[in-house]
């Protein structure tokens, strides 16, 4: 059985430093995400304007680490023609990315909701209730990609597993709120402008929670070989544990 | 590396080897039985089972002394050139063993044709090299030699480069060229199979490159095993892959599985670089 400190046994020690280090810029990379993520929620449950901004300038930096990882990769792909577990490695990371890209956009997404809902204080607010619960979901998510990247950096196929099955609650939360918010427009017209900021919120970390998933479903390919995207979760845990022999 | 470490890639547990599942729906060309071959007391091949797909491409990898070359040139009995090598086993070319007795050795390879890693073509003129074979069999009719000359320069992709002087001599040539030569003169008689031994291994990349593209398409006419030290270049050409350690095939599967998702730790180790 092979373990990631694979990557550091090959005849290059280049090769080796190579593979260690974009793996090590895709984590940095998630714990930056991470911190978006956190910090848009604490914008949107303060209203806190300064700390929007800052989450929307550090998006920048987000993307500068997609662009930079993704080079790092072309470069490995054309100097190091990798094979089997190495260039399912490469091939995880490039998609990794990806994703780690759009959590970002999302967290600025919610930071700009902050923005604006702090900015329209003359509209009925939502009410605690409603950013409670967002901030319910906000925290689940917020876990899974940790756990997600977790599972990535030890990689850990039961853990990606456990971490994309729990994408069926953040839906469940996501809905559970859109309800109320219908509901609650429903009630008092006037509160939908700032409403729908909190429904778009939401909605950002529904798609999170998404992507959570899909990093989790590269960490199985980049284990066991073995594509498990466009499955339902019954399939994926049957295919990750069935006898690798009729893969 | 941490403890945390512990997990890691799977690799399959299925069994090393050949497994004819590999193979189910091809055409069989080339079907090694029990093979074993011995240099004096020293086995260089254990039990090979193996079975070749027609109009295929198929590889060979392995580290050096890894006995893939020695399989390699089973498939025409050039071992039976060297004094203190013995064959037990079967190698059956469309079903009928090759080792049995009575075979003719001289009509075998012909229609096992070998091109080896540094070319070596015949101190003659471009044409007679290629002439040559037809020649062997009697055949000296003027007509038919310029047309199969013609043919098998135009099939090994040579025909435009040296249509001008064909009597030229042929160690005038490049390296790439001449091994097209030699691939010329392999299939001017038309032998079912093509063995390549490192056929590309002395050849700058572009001569190489175009030795893969004439592989690619001489497998429309021709079974093709080839042995490379290139593991970019079995990845690129051939359409199955065994992978041989220590004289035993450790791995046979199609290339695509064997170069994304091998079975072997073996065969992963060093496919991606760790065999020290």
């Amino acid at each position: 059985m092979l373990d990631k400190s694979q990557f550091t046994q090959h005849i290059s020690r280049q090769f080796n430093e190579d593979l260690e280090n974009v793996r090590q810029k895709v984590l940095a990379m998630g714990g930056l995400v991470e911190d978006q993520i956190t910090k848009s929620l604490q914008a949107l449950e303060n209203l806190d304007g300064d700390l929007s901004k800052e989450v929307i300038e550090t998006d920048k930096k987000v993307n500068s680490h997609e662009v930079t990882i993704d080079e790092e990769c072309t470069r490995i792909l054309a100097k190091r023609q990798p094979a089997a577990g190495d260039l399912r490695l490469v091939v995880a990371i490039i998609k990794t990315i990806t994703d780690l890209e759009r959590v970002g956009d999302e967290a600025e997404k919610i930071a700009r909701m902050a923005s604006h809902i702090g900015l329209s204080m003359d509209n009925v607010m939502p009410s605690k209730k409603h950013f409670s619960a967002v901030m319910h979901l906000g925290e689940h998510v917020k876990s899974m990609l940790h756990e997600a990247l977790d599972a990535f950096a030890r990689m850990d196929v039961e853990l990606a597993l456990q971490v994309a099955q729990r994408e069926t609650t953040a839906d469940k939360e996501y809905n559970a709120i859109a309800r109320h918010l219908i509901t609650y427009m429903m009630e008092d017209p006037r509160s939908i402008s700032s409403v729908l900021d909190v429904m778009w919120s939401a909605r950002a970390l529904e798609r999170i929670g998404d992507h959570a998933r899909n990093i989790c479903e590269y960490v199985i390919y980049l284990v066991q070989g073995k594509d498990v995207r466009h499955l339902s979760l019954e399939e994926m845990e049957v295919m990750t544990h069935a006898d690798n022999a009729d893969k | 590396m941490t403890a945390e470490a512990q997990i890691g890639l799977e690799q399959n547990d299925k069994a090393g080897g050949f497994n004819p599942e590999v193979v189910a729906g091809e055409k069989i060309a080339l079907e090694v039985e029990n093979l074993n071959l011995f240099y004096g007391e020293k086995q260089a091949l254990h039990n090979i089972n193996l079975q070749i797909p027609d109009k295929k491409v198929t590889a060979f990898i392995g580290p050096s002394g890894c006995g893939k070359s020695t399989l390699l040139r089973c498939f025409n009995r050039m071992n039976d050139l060297v004094d203190i090598a013995r064959v037990e086993g079967a190698i059956r070319l469309n079903g009928s063993n090759m080792y049995a007795p009575g075979v003719n050795v001289a009509d075998l390879r012909r229609n096992v044709g070998m091109v080896f890693q540094k070319p070596n073509p015949f101190p003659k003129s471009i044409y007679e090299n290629v002439a040559y074979g037809l020649r062997l069999q009697g055949i000296n009719k003027r007509s038919l030699l310029d047309e199969v000359v013609e043919w098998a320069l135009k099939g090994a992709a040579l025909w435009d480069e040296v249509k001008d002087r064909l009597n030229d001599n042929a160690l005038g040539m490049s390296g790439g060229q001449q091994q097209r030569l030699v691939i010329a003169r392999a299939i001017a008689v038309q032998p079912e199979v093509l063995l390549l031994d490192e056929p590309a291994s002395a050849l700058d990349p572009i001569s190489t490159l175009k030795i893969e593209e004439l592989i690619h398409e001489l497998k429309n006419d021709y079974t093709i095993v080839i042995v490379t030290h290139n593991m970019q270049q079995a990845a690129r050409v051939s359409d199955y892959t065994a992978f041989m350690y220590m004289g035993d095939m450790v791995e046979f599967d199609k290339t695509d599985t064997i170069f994304t998702n091998p079975g072997q730790k073996k065969t992963e180790d060093y496919i991606t670089g760790r065999y020290g």
